[in-house]
């Protein structure tokens, strides 16, 4: 019985891999096919395709509550889509174990939109966090490694302080700085640029850039800081509506003829997303009592 | 149709608050079983023992002075009109290790312990601090929820024999040296009338027990709040409701089961 059943192991991890390698084009490392996800009965995804090339800064942009960071709860397997794949390095997120989703996660990277330090460490032991409870490196190495990567984000000398001691801008570079500590292959930033003055977004943009190419991550971002996003990013994805409305290069976006990609990009008030909410007629609402 | 929409919203009720009990359940579950790591988890617990255990001594112990003083002297007034105030040890003490050493030690521990406990979750919650142990491929209900469950499981009982003891010693220091009731007959009827395994176990039991809904609630509240202010102060509130009504309620059916008989 033994050898039969290994037989069949075998010919089914080989049969899985052989699945695998066609899901995933190598050159891809995430690739969202025919994604939908609601939420409380509301649609925010309805048949979405994105493909995340290996190396590269790609961004999905959309206005407020079109469902960007959802879109990286996702890929992250914080969430779980009613239909459709996520695949990340040939990973089908949705059918993962737990314990291979958390495996997974230690190869991805993400920047959440407050900083989410842990207010009762300070900025090296919130750095030092994932390497402490991934591995058991000496704590010789743990403080190199941690001061290489508070090195890159400029804050080395701020290694002392705690979080709430920091800035914005600041607390954002010290979450990065943790985000790489395991050196992940792909980094997902969600809104990195909001809320900060035009010095930290300066750092931030200039840092997201040099972090992908040196470090040679992929990187998402989650914006709709449209100036940023198309200074740093190779290849952009606007959604709205629970779908892509536009995607292409920043250059051809920009000349982009569709409604609502003009709309967003060039940030108009009044299009395809209305300037005025759902209303009666203006006249009728003024007057209709008095006719 | 009064009635039928009372019946549905009465279903509903019923339902939601079965899912809410499977989905309590559930995630304790998910937060005691599984690889426990040794090698981090004790320096937790030991952190924890010390924000969930030490931090709430001080009320602890105050409570319990009072407590066994007001009983020492309301013991003594009405014992005496029977001529039988050396046995105030006695009542002080079975009254305080069968029920208000594990009861109301169980009530203050969930005002401190278990309000603070569903707060600090909650606030982890709202600042995204729990998402991002997520997604650093480190597991929430292991690393946060798991040492504080623990933690709360062992302060518990050891906090009601401290009231206990506290409390005695304040029934003593009312009945014996203010009121002049007799040393040797104070110990004496304690001592004879306080069975260790009837008495005092059943009492660690009833904290045990305690202990263990009141974490649950604590934490089970925390990580389900909604992420906002509002959210995080209405969970705090339900923490004490429900561990104080638990608390009360279980106390009942335990006396039942270990009293009922005698």
């Amino acid at each position: 019985m033994k050898p039969n059943s290994n037989k069949g192991k075998t010919f089914d991890s080989g049969f899985q891999n052989l699945k695998t390698a066609e899901k995933l084009n190598s050159n891809n490392m995430v690739e969202i096919r025919d994604l939908h996800f609601t939420r409380n009965s509301r649609v925010i995804f309805e048949g979405v395709n994105i493909t995340v090339p290996r190396g590269k800064v790609t961004a999905v942009m959309g206005p407020s509550g079109s469902g960007k960071t959802t879109l990286l709860r996702l890929i992250g397997g914080q969430l779980i889509p009613d239909r459709g794949t996520v695949l990340v390095e040939g990973q089908e997120i949705p059918e993962l174990s737990r314990d291979q989703l958390y495996r997974a996660r230690r190869q991805m990277g993400m920047l959440f939109q407050s900083g989410a330090l842990f207010s009762d460490l300070n900025v090296f032991e919130n750095v030092a966090f994932p390497l402490r409870e991934h591995t058991q490196l000496p704590e010789s190495m743990i403080r190199d490694l941690v001061l290489m990567k508070l090195q890159a984000v400029g804050l080395r000398g701020a290694r002392e302080l705690m979080p709430s001691e920091l800035s914005g801008g600041m607390a954002r570079r010290v979450a990065l700085a943790r985000a790489l500590a395991m050196d992940p292959s792909l980094i997902m930033f969600d809104e990195p640029f909001a809320g900060q003055d035009p010095i930290s977004m300066g750092v931030l943009v200039q840092l997201i850039r040099l972090l992908n190419d040196a470090l040679k991550m992929t990187t998402i971002i989650v914006s709709h800081d449209v100036q940023e996003t198309t200074s740093i990013a190779d290849y952009i994805y606007v959604i709205a509506d629970g779908r892509v409305v536009g995607s292409g290069t920043p250059e051809t976006l920009m000349q982009d003829g569709a409604a609502w990609v003009q709309q967003f990009m060039q940030g108009l008030p009044d299009g395809p997303v209305p300037f005025h909410y759902p209303a009666q007629d203006y006249s009728n609402d003024l007057w209709g009592d008095v006719v | 149709m009064i009635l039928i929409k009372r019946m549905q919203l009465l279903g509903r009720s019923g339902l939601s608050f079965m899912g809410d009990i499977g989905r309590a359940s559930l995630f304790l579950y998910q937060a005691l079983v599984g690889k426990p790591d040794w090698v981090h988890g004790f320096g937790r617990l030991v952190q924890q023992l010390y924000s969930v255990g030490v931090l709430s001594l001080i009320i602890i112990v105050l409570s319990a002075l009072f407590i066994g003083m007001v009983l020492g002297l309301q013991g003594y007034t009405i014992l005496v009109k029977f001529g039988a105030e050396h046995a105030l040890g006695q009542l002080i003490a079975l009254s305080l290790v069968r029920e208000l050493g594990p009861v109301v030690g169980a009530l203050l521990f969930a005002g401190r312990a278990g309000s603070a406990l569903t707060a600090e979750i909650g606030l982890m919650k709202t600042t995204e601090q729990l998402s991002s142990m997520e997604m650093m491929g480190i597991d929430p209900l292991r690393r946060i929820i798991a040492p504080r469950f623990w933690a709360g499981q062992i302060s518990m009982p050891v906090l009601a024999l401290i009231f206990n003891c506290v409390a005695i010693l304040g029934g003593y220091t009312v009945g014996v040296e203010w009121l002049g009731v007799d040393t040797g007959a104070f110990w004496a009827n304690m001592q004879s009338a306080v069975d260790f395994y009837a008495d005092v176990m059943n009492g660690i039991i009833k904290s045990v027990v305690f202990g263990t809904v009141i974490t649950w609630i604590a934490v089970f509240q925390g990580i389900d709040c909604p992420p906002t202010s509002e959210g995080i102060g209405r969970a705090t509130t339900r923490t004490v409701v429900y561990s104080s009504l638990a608390i009360l309620g279980l106390d009942f059916f335990l006396t039942a089961v270990m009293f009922g008989e005698t």
